[in-house]
C-alpha cells in the first residue's frame, strides 16, 4: 500500500483498533476515505459554484474524562474496569450531609487543557447544579460550570490531507467556546429479562472536562480530524487518556444543514459514537439524511439521534419525555474557584502549593502535536503526511528517532520503513509501537546492511518479515542463515544475464530498436532468477552491455 | 445535679462529686421520666453508658480529654451519627443509619462527651414549631412547670393547654430545658435554634456562617445552615463554640477560627459598647411583654453607660419572601437525592423507575416538604429563574448590606426580640399552616441567616403566662466572642430561673403525662 494512503487513513481512523479487525483490508479503508473526501471537496465548492446547494454544519460537544487518581469532588480512586461499586465514597453515593471538596489536580488539568487550546483562563469560575432525575445520578443533580466555566474562547488548529494526491496539508481552525469542569455520572445496566436496572457508581463523580467546539466544521472528515487532533493534544498533556471505546473521550455531534449565507438549519444531536471513524460516518450520514429530508420537502426535527454502527444509520433516541428544564442553580457548597496568574498575584498567607497558578502550568506544557509535526518535517525533511503518521501513533516518533540514531541512512529513506513496513506489521496484529517485536536498533542494523549494499531493498523487506516472525534474531543472522546476501559475483551474474538475454530475443530486439523500457523486464527476470539477491546496479550494467 | 450548667457539672466530675456513669444514668432516667415531651427520637442508652464508662476511667486516671469529658449531650436528628439512625423526623429516613459522624458530633465525641440521644424536630427542619415531624410534636417542658400551670388554672386542663417548643430544633431545646442533657446541637437556617431556645428558656447560639462545619448536617439551605448550640448558660455556649469552631477540609465553606475562644470576661465594661435597636423589628404581632423585655434590657445597657440608639435595617421587611424563594430553591435541589435508590424509604411501586421515584417521594415526604420542593422547582425553572431566584439573591445582598452599613457606622451589636410572643398553645399553633407560621415566627431571626451573621438568643424573663421570653443579640461576622460577652452581661443581670426551681410541683403531672408519650 502506498505510504500516503496509510497516512491518510491513520489520520482519520487508526484509534479504533477493532476496526482493523472488521476491515482488515486497506483498500476498504481507502474507499471509505474517498467518500468523505467527496464531502470535503463539496464544501470547498460551496461558496462559488453552487451557492444554492445544502451543506452540512457540524459542532461538537466533547466530554473528556480527566486523568486523575481521585474523583472531582471526593477521595475515591478512579479506575476503569474496577469491580462494580468498589470506587464509591459517601459523597459519590450522595449520602445526605456529605459535601463536595474540589480536587486540585482536576482544576490543573482543565487549566492545562485550556492553555493548550489557546483559551482564556477565567481567574474566577463557578460551579452550578444541573438537575435531572436519572438512576445513575445519585444526587439528582450534576455539579457543572454553567455560568462561568474555567476556560473560554480558544481555538483548535487541525489539519486534513487534501489535494489530488491527498498529500497536501490543509490547516483548519475550530473555535473552542469553553472548557468546563463537571462530574461524570454512574452507569446503568438494564436487565430487560428481569426488568431491573443495575447501577454502578464507580464512574459517578469522576472529573470531566466538557469542551464545546463551535459549528465551524462542515463534514465528518473535518470533525474526525479535529477530534483526532484533540485526542493527541490531551494525550500529550496527560490530562485525558482519550480512549473513545473506553468512554474516556465521548463525542456528541450537533449537525444541521443550510445553504451558505443563510441562517443555520434545525440541528440534531447525534450521540452514541464511540470511535473517530464512526464519528465521521455518523455525521456524513446525518448530513445526507437531513438533505434528503429537506429535498423531499420535509422538515428536520430538533431531536437526539443515536448512531447505530451496525446499520451505519442515525436513529431517533427515545427522548426523555418532553423538554428538560435543568433548573440550574449555583452550587452553594463550593466557593468560587479562583486561579492565580503567577506567584506574585497570590494573596498573602496562601501557600503556593495550595493554589492553582496558571504561569506554572503554562511553563510545564509539553510539545504539542502540531509543533512536533512541524519540527519533524523541518528537521528530517520528511513529507508532512509522514509527520501525521508518526505523531498519530503513540510512540512512533520516538521509535523513528531511535532508528535514525543508529543508522547513517537519510531520514527521508528511513521514514517509509517506519510508517509503512513496521506500522503495517503492527497493524496486522493490532499491536502498539511499544509492543513491537523489532526494536529500533534492530531495524537500524537492517537498514545499514541495505544502505551498504549487502542486501537489496526487496530482500530487506523479506528479512524484516522474518525478523518479525522470529523475534530475537538479527537481520544479519537471517541473511547469513538463508544466504540472502547480494549476488555481486560478476561472472555468476554475467552467466545468468546471458541466459536471460538468450531466451528473450524479442525483448533484446526491442531494446536495440530503442525501446529502453523493456530493459526493466529483463532486470526483473534476472532478479526472479536470483530471488531478488542480484546487485541491481551490476545487473543493469551487464544487461545494458549485452543488449547494446 | 441535673440542673447545673455545663461548666459546673464539668467541675463536679473533676472533683469526683459525681461519676460520668452516674451522671449518664440520671440523665437517661430523666429522659424516661420526660418521655411525654417527645424530645427524643432515639435514645442511645447502651452506647451512652459505654461512653460514660470510658470517660470514667479517664477521669479516674486524672486524664480527661477536656472539659466535656463525661458530659451527656443530645443531637438534633439531622446530624449524621455513625450507625445510629438519623431520621430528620421523616418517613424518608425513618430507618436510615449513616455510616459516618458529622464533624461537629465527632468533635464532641473526641472530647469524651456522652451522646444520650437524637432529638425530635420538624421534618427536614422545615418548620418553626417542632410540630411537623413524623414522630409527632415536641412539648415545651414549661407547659408542665408551676408558673404556667398556675396561670392556666385547672391542672386537669393541661393536656389540651400544652405549648409548643418552637422549632425546628424543638427537641434539642426541650432536652436542655428539661434537664436531660447539658448541651444539645441544633441547626439554624432561619432561626431554628434560636426560636426554640427562646421559647424553652435556654441559651441558643447561631455562630457566624462558616465557623462550624456543616459536614454531616443533612442540609435544609446550604447557604444559610449553621449548626446551633443550645446550653443553659452563655458561658457554656462559648465553651462549646470554642471546641466546635474552625476549618474543616470536608466543608469548603468553613473558615479558620479568628482566634481560639478563651473565657468570656466575667465583668464586661459596657461603657464602650454601642447597642443598636433596629426600628424595623417593632413588627406587627410583637407582644407587649416582649417589647417590655426588650426595652428593659436596652435601658439596662444604657444605664450601665452603653450607647443605645435606634438604627434602621430597611430591607428587613423583604427578608421573609427572599428567604422563602431561596429556601425552597435549595430544598428542591437538596431533596432530589431522596429517590429511594441508594438509601432511605423505597416505595413498593415498581412499574417503572419514574413511578418508583414518584411514589417514594410522595410517601416519604410530608406536605410541607413536598410543598417546598414544588415551589422551589418552580422558582428554578428557566423562565422563572431571573424573576425569583436572581431577584431573591439581590434582595439577600441588600439585607446583608443593611447589617454591614449599621455595623460599619460604629454599632457593636444589635438587640432585638427573638420571637414575637412566648410559646403558643399547640392547639392554637396548628390553626395556621406551616408556611404561614414559619413566615411569622422567623421574622426576627431569618435576616441573620440571610446575612451569615452570628446571633444568640437568651431567656430574660417569664411572661405573665409563666413562659420564657427571649431576646436576641446580633453581631458582625466573626464577632461571636463579643456577642457572647454581651449576652453573658445580660444573663448575669436578668436572673432567669431554672425549670428545676419549679420541679416539685410538676412531678405528679410528669407521671400522669407519660401515657401520652410516643
Amino acid at each position: 500500500m502506498a505510504a500516503s494512503s496509510v497516512a491518510a487513513s491513520e489520520l482519520l481512523h487508526n484509534m479504533n483498533k477493532q476496526i482493523s479487525i472488521l476491515y482488515p483490508k486497506a483498500s476498504c479503508v481507502i474507499r471509505r476515505i474517498s467518500t468523505s473526501s467527496r464531502c470535503h471537496s463539496h464544501s470547498q465548492l460551496k461558496a462559488t459554484s453552487a451557492p444554492q446547494q445544502l451543506v452540512g454544519v457540524v459542532g461538537l460537544e466533547i466530554h473528556a474524562q480527566i486523568n486523575s487518581s481521585t474523583k472531582l469532588f471526593s477521595g475515591s480512586a478512579v479506575r476503569f474496569s474496577a469491580p462494580p461499586n468498589s470506587m464509591v465514597s459517601f459523597f459519590d453515593a450522595s449520602l445526605p450531609g456529605t459535601l463536595p471538596v474540589l480536587n486540585r489536580r482536576c482544576v490543573e488539568a482543565a487549566v492545562m487543557t485550556g492553555l493548550a487550546l489557546n483559551c482564556t483562563i477565567n481567574q474566577k469560575s463557578f460551579f452550578d447544579r444541573k438537575h435531572y432525575f436519572y438512576a445513575d445520578l445519585p444526587a439528582g443533580y450534576q455539579i457543572t460550570q454553567q455560568r462561568q466555566p474555567i476556560a473560554v474562547d480558544g481555538t483548535l488548529t487541525y489539519s486534513l490531507l487534501g489535494g489530488k494526491k491527498r498529500s497536501q496539508v490543509i490547516r483548519k481552525n475550530v473555535h473552542i467556546k469553553q472548557v468546563q469542569l463537571e462530574q461524570d455520572s454512574g452507569k446503568s445496566l438494564h436487565d430487560d429479562v428481569r426488568s431491573q436496572t443495575l447501577i454502578d457508581l464507580n464512574r459517578a463523580g469522576v472529573g470531566l472536562m466538557e469542551l464545546v467546539m463551535e459549528p465551524d466544521m462542515s463534514c465528518g472528515e473535518e470533525a474526525a480530524a479535529a477530534v483526532r487532533e484533540l485526542q493527541l493534544i490531551l494525550q500529550a498533556l496527560g490530562t485525558c487518556q482519550g480512549n473513545m471505546s473506553e468512554g474516556q473521550l465521548r463525542v456528541d455531534a450537533n449537525v444541521s444543514v443550510h445553504r451558505p449565507g443563510e441562517p443555520l438549519g434545525v440541528r440534531t444531536e447525534v450521540k452514541n459514537i464511540n470511535s473517530v471513524r464512526y464519528l465521521a460516518r455518523a455525521i456524513d450520514y446525518e448530513i445526507q439524511r437531513q438533505i434528503h429530508v429537506l429535498q423531499r420537502g420535509g422538515t428536520v426535527q430538533n431531536e437526539t439521534r443515536a448512531y447505530d454502527s451496525k446499520s451505519r444509520e442515525t436513529i431517533p433516541m427515545r427522548d426523555k419525555e418532553g423538554l428538560q428544564d435543568y433548573r440550574f442553580m449555583p452550587e452553594p457548597n463550593l466557593p468560587p474557584l479562583i486561579v492565580y496568574e503567577d506567584n506574585a498575584s497570590l494573596p498573602t498567607g496562601l501557600d503556593a502549593c495550595q493554589a492553582v497558578v496558571v504561569q506554572k502550568i503554562r511553563e510545564s506544557l509539553p510539545e504539542l502535536p502540531s509543533v512536533k509535526r512541524d519540527r519533524l518535517v523541518q528537521t528530517y525533511g520528511i513529507l508532512p503526511e509522514h509527520s501525521f503518521t508518526l505523531v498519530n501513533e503513540d510512540g512512533l516518533v520516538d521509535y523513528f528517532e531511535e532508528v535514525l540514531k543508529a543508522t547513517k541512512k537519510e531520514p527521508r529513506k528511513v521514514i517509509g520503513w517506519v510508517t509503512n513496513e513496521l506500522l503495517g506489521l503492527l497493524k496486522q496484529q493490532d499491536m502498539s509501537v511499544s509492543q513491537s517485536l523489532i526494536s529500533p536498533p534492530a531495524l537500524a542494523e537492517l537498514l545499514e546492511l541495505q544502505e551498504k549494499g549487502h542486501i537489496s531493498s526487496s530482500v530487506a523487506k523479506q528479512v524484516l518479515q522474518q525478523m518479525w516472525r522470529s523475534p530475537g534474531k538479527s537481520g544479519s543472522q537471517i541473511i547469513q542463515e538463508q544466504d540472502l546476501g547480494l549476488v555481486s559475483d560478476t561472472s555468476q551474474l554475467h552467466s545468468i544475464c546471458q541466459k536471460v538475454v538468450d531466451s528473450h530475443p524479442d525483448e533484446v530486439h526491442a531494446i536495440r530498436n530503442g525501446n529502453k523500457k523493456v530493459l526493466n523486464k529483463l532486470i526483473g527476470l534476472v532478479q526472479k532468477e536470483t530471488k531478488g539477491r542480484a546487485d541491481p546496479v551490476l545487473v543493469r550494467e551487464i544487461l545494458q552491455e549485452k543488449t547494446s | 445535679m441535673l440542673s447545673l450548667t455545663l461548666k459546673q457539672v464539668s467541675l463536679a466530675l473533676r472533683e469526683g462529686r459525681i461519676s460520668p456513669t452516674e451522671l449518664c444514668r440520671r440523665c437517661l432516667n430523666r429522659i424516661k421520666k420526660t418521655q411525654h415531651l417527645n424530645a427524643y427520637i432515639s435514645v442511645t442508652e447502651e452506647l451512652a453508658l459505654k461512653q460514660a464508662e470510658e470517660a470514667e476511667s479517664r477521669l479516674l486516671q486524672g486524664a480527661p480529654r477536656g472539659p466535656l469529658d463525661g458530659i451527656p449531650f443530645a443531637v438534633k436528628d439531622n446530624f449524621c451519627t455513625r450507625n445510629i439512625r438519623t431520621t430528620c423526623a421523616s418517613r424518608m429516613l425513618r430507618d436510615y443509619a449513616p455510616p459516618y459522624n458529622a464533624t461537629v458530633v465527632q468533635k464532641l465525641l473526641d472530647q469524651g462527651a456522652v451522646l444520650v440521644g437524637k432529638t425530635n424536630m420538624d421534618e427536614f427542619a422545615m418548620g418553626s414549631g417542632s410540630t411537623d415531624g413524623v414522630f409527632g410534636p415536641v412539648r415545651n417542658p414549661w407547659s408542665y412547670a408551676a408558673p404556667y400551670r398556675e396561670h392556666t388554672g385547672a391542672a386537669t386542663a393541661a393536656d389540651s393547654e400544652w405549648v409548643i417548643t418552637g422549632g425546628s430544633s424543638g427537641g434539642s431545646a426541650a432536652a436542655v430545658a428539661s434537664l436531660t442533657s447539658y448541651l444539645a446541637l441544633g441547626s439554624d437556617t432561619g432561626g431554628s435554634t434560636r426560636n426554640p431556645g427562646a421559647l424553652c428558656g435556654v441559651v441558643a447560639l447561631k455562630p457566624t456562617y462558616g465557623l462550624l462545619s456543616r459536614h454531616g448536617l443533612i442540609p435544609l439551605v446550604n447557604s444559610m445552615d449553621v449548626p446551633g448550640i443550645l446550653t443553659r448558660s452563655v458561658c457554656d455556649a462559648a465553651m462549646v463554640l470554642g471546641i466546635l469552631q474552625g476549618l474543616d477540609i470536608r466543608d469548603s465553606t468553613t473558615i479558620p477560627a479568628p482566634a481560639p475562644l478563651t473565657e468570656l470576661p466575667e465583668d464586661l465594661d459596657v461603657k464602650n459598647l454601642f447597642i443598636g435597636i433596629p426600628k424595623e423589628y417593632h413588627a406587627p404581632g410583637l407582644s407587649e411583654e416582649t417589647v417590655a423585655q426588650w426595652s428593659y434590657v436596652a435601658d439596662m445597657f444604657e444605664r450601665a453607660g452603653a450607647r443605645v440608639e435606634q438604627v434602621s435595617l430597611p430591607h428587613t421587611q423583604y427578608s421573609i419572601v427572599c428567604y422563602h424563594v431561596l429556601c425552597c430553591a435549595e430544598v428542591a435541589s437538596n431533596m432530589a437525592r431522596f429517590d429511594g435508590l441508594e438509601y432511605g424509604h423505597r416505595s413498593d411501586v415498581d412499574s417503572s423507575t419514574e413511578a418508583m421515584y414518584a411514589s417514594t417521594r410522595h410517601e416519604g415526604f410530608n406536605d410541607v416538604v413536598r410543598g417546598r420542593i414544588l415551589s422551589g422547582n418552580y422558582f428554578l425553572l428557566k423562565q422563572n429563574y431571573q424573576h425569583y431566584f436572581v431577584k431573591a439573591q439581590k434582595v439577600r445582598r441588600l439585607i446583608a448590606d443593611d447589617f454591614k452599613r449599621v455595623f460599619g457606622s460604629g454599632v457593636d451589636l444589635l438587640l432585638t426580640p427573638t420571637t414575637l410572643t412566648d410559646a403558643a398553645r399547640y392547639s392554637d399553633f396548628t390553626q395556621e399552616d406551616n408556611r404561614t407560621r414559619s413566615a411569622q415566627e422567623d421574622v426576627f431571626t431569618q435576616p441573620v441567616n440571610v446575612a451569615g451573621l452570628p446571633a444568640v438568643s437568651l431567656p430574660t424573663a417569664l411572661s405573665r403566662r409563666g413562659l420564657p421570653i427571649g431576646l436576641q443579640l446580633i453581631g458582625p461576622a466573626l464577632q461571636d466572642k463579643k456577642l457572647l460577652s454581651a449576652a453573658q452581661w445580660i444573663e448575669q443581670r436578668v436572673g432567669f430561673p431554672s425549670i428545676s426551681d419549679y420541679e416539685h410541683s410538676s412531678k405528679s403531672r410528669t407521671e400522669r403525662e407519660q401515657t401520652s408519650a410516643v
